[in-house]
């Protein structure tokens, strides 16, 4: 080490290249010693931070001023890199842990949350989408000359395509996609793509597409960096499940692991409590008082139709099962309703019986399937002709929508409460605010996010059970309250609250268990 | 739609003969085997069986074609359906640790269904076809045939009809058998238009700019639509499917054609024409006729989809492949059941033994309608689909011996 007088010497060390851009693709594991306790820490607070990441995706547009705002905020406050521009050395009266820290950090948590998210199909999906969202928050805050860079670093290299033809394709270019104007064609470079490494501009016809080739110009190559990280991390993750026996055989890191893995989805409704407490015959009065909407229109449209198509039998039948059905009533159940319409006993039997147990783990590969989630229903297994699946909220036309919330006797300021958090892309938070006018409470004590919550907080309510609680907030949170009733930043700090009381009650429980050890 | 008092009951003697005589192995395994360019792409194919009763068996698989033959001979399906190459042979999974045994590679397949256009025929509905509707077929293939070679630059594709109310298409390129599930369940929402379940009134919105594959697409649905909706379907004759096309135009639309109903003013219809964005009659002729694909079948490398040659159960017609070029007068109902094609078969091959040189014009008429009806000419299409797919084999076996002359 030099030292020289006053003036700050940049010394050169190892660890600074290591971080010196903002933003990697995770190609290297991280190789140095460090305590458990940091191990621990690190591996949290990016949960936090993929767990805001989630939860702001579905409240808000991705990329959006208020999204980014928020995401700043967060890792401001994890001490996560938010600022691609600051450099890695700098030791500048900053408070805090510097650049380079927080780089580190970024590096080793998200290591530690492969080895944690890694095991099942479910877990890496959630990781990979998380992980892609931050990837692109970030790819987005870099400046151009950044993001050049940062291409070159990797390997991106595709081919462009020339003049004359740019020339000849100029109408389609620009009829493919919003921003691609003439001036674009003329003035930026093309590539050529094989389509497979473009599937998220494929798959919603932002690109034009010739003989299994896109045409991305330069300023919209995000996407295909894109991609390419999704590819990268899922063979990652598959190669770290395969090492994952030698990782579990440390007994310090098995049990954090797994309180990682499950952290992330909170409760997943698989463990069935209360079996057999429901009988059948209450079905029809819970799906009205109790179901959260999705469930009470697939269950009408079972009484109606006497069937249900198998993505309407799925959501609703692992829902079914989650809120106590027994195999056995579960088989009378459908069976039942079956027969009623075009279907006969023998064909239940050999067509549909075999489906519900396959959902309850007694056929196949007996997994136990867990019941969907909100975020499940609204993003996957897109509703179409004959099919009553999918959230209301989300799927249903605003009219239908709203003809419905008027047989279900809601009141019309309620409703149109709810279709301005429909409007605003807030499925979840509409469909709390429907809890709350058919419970006829102020407002929810918890943030929605699984149908089978619903159900469990609706029979709560009804029973008399737990008081409800009013949101002790921040003081934010509380001017805003006598600012606005009932508005949707209410809803938002209520819901970021909520999230936020559930993990450090976690973490204190990771401290007690290591203070055991 | 009664296909010549068909019964099902006839399957256990007809299937025996059907398997024996007229199912093509030959090209069958010339097909799966793909030149044998990637070693065990036949042996580790999944078949599924649906036998007697009922019965399903899964994770069928065959070393050659003789023992594909022979088993079939011998467990006599009623269905047939291919699935996916696996990294082991599917009829040993079991010996498999768990976990290793997956799904590797698969054509792309598509499953166009009549059922899910249900609110927009009127003619049939649910299982029922009839040649007013199958010109929906004809669109679809259509459409999805330009698409998957331009755009995507597919050059493989099988065009089968499913024997009862559809149209599949297996996509056999090299790089489409490779595709992800990823990519597969992109290619399949690039071609979707028509979203929504029974709660969404209206089903197509588009906005400016219109894509290529749009325009493309509406190309193709103009072409046939004053014949098929407004002639076939009669969508604008009664007063019920005229309230179903008003529910699509928006208000303002509607709004301005009372008003030029009320003045006969002739500058409304052109300013109607002008508003910016709507492309409702766009709308409206893609809700009626654009197709209307399940993405779920086209997304998963392990599904299971209806065999070509195999018989469907319900209808007795054969899965035979579709000639493109013949694609507008492709009639569902004159295609081969297992009836039609056993039993004339069994009379002509006996005929044709005795009356080799007979000049007799009732007797050439009788051989010219064996033609015809049976399945000579859709075996004789596969052939010409399967010597365009070889060549695609022969670069690959080149390179390969090239490599293995190296060492």
């Amino acid at each position: 080490m030099q030292f020289s007088g006053r003036r700050r010497k940049v010394i050169t060390s190892p660890q600074v290249e290591l971080y010196g851009q903002a933003l990697q693709f995770y190609g290297q594991p991280p190789l140095e010693n460090m305590s458990l306790s940091e191990f621990e820490s690190f591996a949290v607070d990016r949960l936090k931070l993929l767990k805001t990441i989630e939860n702001l995706g579905v409240s808000y547009v991705k990329l959006s001023d208020d999204y980014k705002r928020k995401l700043d905020n967060e890792s401001r406050n994890l001490n996560f890199p938010y600022r691609p521009d600051a450099v890695p050395d700098d030791r500048k009266s900053q408070v805090g842990p510097s650049e380079y820290e927080k780089r580190r950090k970024d590096h080793i948590s998200h290591f530690i949350l492969r080895l944690a998210y890694c095991q099942t199909e479910d877990l890496r999906r959630w990781f990979i989408q998380q992980e892609v969202d931050l990837f692109r928050y970030r790819f987005n805050g870099l400046q151009p000359k950044q993001k050049v860079e940062f291409l070159h670093k990797n390997n991106l290299q595709y081919d462009t395509i020339s003049v004359e033809e740019k020339k000849t394709l100029q109408d389609k270019l620009v009829n493919s996609s919003h921003n691609v104007s003439g001036i674009t064609v003329e003035d930026q470079d093309f590539y050529k793509v094989p389509f497979q490494d473009a599937l998220d501009l494929v798959r919603t016809r932002k690109v034009y597409l010739k003989a299994g080739y896109v045409y991305i110009p330069h300023q919209d190559i995000v996407a295909i960096v894109l991609n390419d990280f999704r590819t990268r991390l899922s063979k990652a993750l598959a190669l770290t499940a395969r090492s994952l026996p030698a990782v579990h055989s440390d007994e310090r890191l098995q049990p954090l692991l797994n309180h990682l893995s499950h952290a992330y989805v909170g409760q997943d409704y698989s463990i069935q409590k209360n079996v057999g407490k429901i009988s059948l015959e209450q079905i029809d009065s819970l799906s009205v008082k109790s179901f959260p909407l999705c469930m009470r229109q697939l269950h009408q449209a079972l009484r109606d139709s006497h069937h249900l198509r198998h993505g309407g039998r799925m959501q609703y039948g692992l829902f079914l099962k989650g809120i106590g059905l027994s195999l056995e009533q579960a088989l009378q159940f459908w069976r039942s309703e079956f027969i009623r319409g075009k279907v006969d006993a023998d064909k239940f039997d050999k067509a549909y019986a075999y489906g519900i147990r396959h959902m309850f783990g007694k056929e196949g590969k007996r997994a136990d399937y867990t019941p969907y989630s909100c975020m499940k229903v609204i993003l996957s297994n897109l509703p179409s002709q004959g099919d009553h699946h999918g959230c209301p909220f989300r799927h249903s036309d605003p009219e239908l929508l709203k003809q419905k919330l008027q047989f279900y006797k809601v009141s019309p300021s309620g409703i149109s409460q709810i279709l301005e958090l429909v409007k605003g892309m807030h499925y979840q938070l509409a469909c709390q605010k429907y809890f709350e006018l058919t419970h006829s409470i102020e407002e929810a004590s918890f943030s929605l996010n699984h149908p089978n919550q619903y159900f469990i907080e609706s029979q709560r309510v009804l029973g008399g059970g737990k008081d409800i609680k009013r949101e002790v907030g921040t003081p934010q949170r509380s001017q805003e309250n006598s600012a606005a009733r009932g508005s949707t930043a209410d809803r938002e700090a209520a819901a970021a609250a909520n999230a936020a009381k559930d993990l450090p009650e976690m973490t204190e429980d990771l401290d007690s268990f290591f203070q055991d050890a | 739609m009664p296909s010549s008092g068909y019964d099902a009951a006839c399957l256990p003697d007809l299937l025996p003969l059907y398997y024996r005589r007229l199912f093509p192995f030959a090209q069958y395994h010339r097909w799966l085997n793909y030149g044998g360019v990637q070693k065990n792409y036949f042996q580790n194919r999944e078949f599924s069986f649906t036998l007697k009763d009922d019965i399903y068996v899964r994770y069928q698989s065959f070393s050659t074609q003789t023992e594909l033959e022979k088993e079939m001979l011998k467990m006599n399906p009623y269905k047939i359906d291919v699935g996916a190459i696996y990294s082991h042979r599917p009829n040993q999974h079991n010996t498999v640790k768990s976990g290793t045994f997956q799904a590797l590679e698969k054509e792309l397949v598509f499953d166009i269904d009549m059922t899910d256009y249900d609110d927009v025929r009127s003619c049939c509905s649910a299982a029922e076809i009839c040649s007013k509707c199958w010109t929906l077929m004809t669109i679809a293939v259509h459409i999805l045939d330009r698409a998957l070679r331009d755009d995507f630059g597919f050059q493989h594709l099988l065009w089968v009809y499913s024997g009862r109310r559809g149209v599949h298409c297996w996509v056999c390129d090299e790089a489409a058998r490779k595709l992800s599930v990823a990519a597969r369940s992109a290619v399949a929402e690039y071609l979707s238009l028509v979203k929504g379940g029974d709660e969404t009134v209206k089903k197509v919105v588009l906005t400016d700019p219109l894509h290529p594959f749009i325009r493309e697409s509406l190309a193709v649905v103009e072409r046939y639509f004053p014949q098929y909706a407004l002639h076939e379907q009669e969508i604008l004759s009664r007063k019920e499917s005229v309230d179903k096309v008003l529910a699509l135009v928006p208000e303002d639309i509607l709004f301005l054609f009372q008003c030029c109903i009320y003045e006969g003013n002739k500058a409304c219809s052109r300013a109607v024409g002008n508003s910016k964005g709507q492309h409702f009659e766009k709308e409206i002729m893609l809700q009626y006729c654009y197709p209307r694909l399940d993405v779920n079948v086209s997304k998963g490398v392990n599904h299971l989809l209806k065999s070509p040659f195999s018989v469907h159960p319900k209808t007795g017609r054969i899965s035979v492949p579709m000639d493109l070029e013949e694609l507008d007068t492709f009639d569902p109902l004159a295609v081969p059941t297992i009836r039609s094609a056993t039993v004339l078969n069994a009379r002509v091959s006996e005929d044709v033994k005795e009356k080799e040189n007979e000049k007799d014009a009732a007797e050439r008429r009788k051989i010219r309608d064996y033609k015809r009806t049976s399945l000579a000419k859709y075996v004789k299409y596969f052939d010409q689909f399967l010597d365009g797919l070889a060549l695609s084999w022969k670069g690959e076996l080149l390179k390969k011996s090239d490599l293995e002359k190296d060492f």
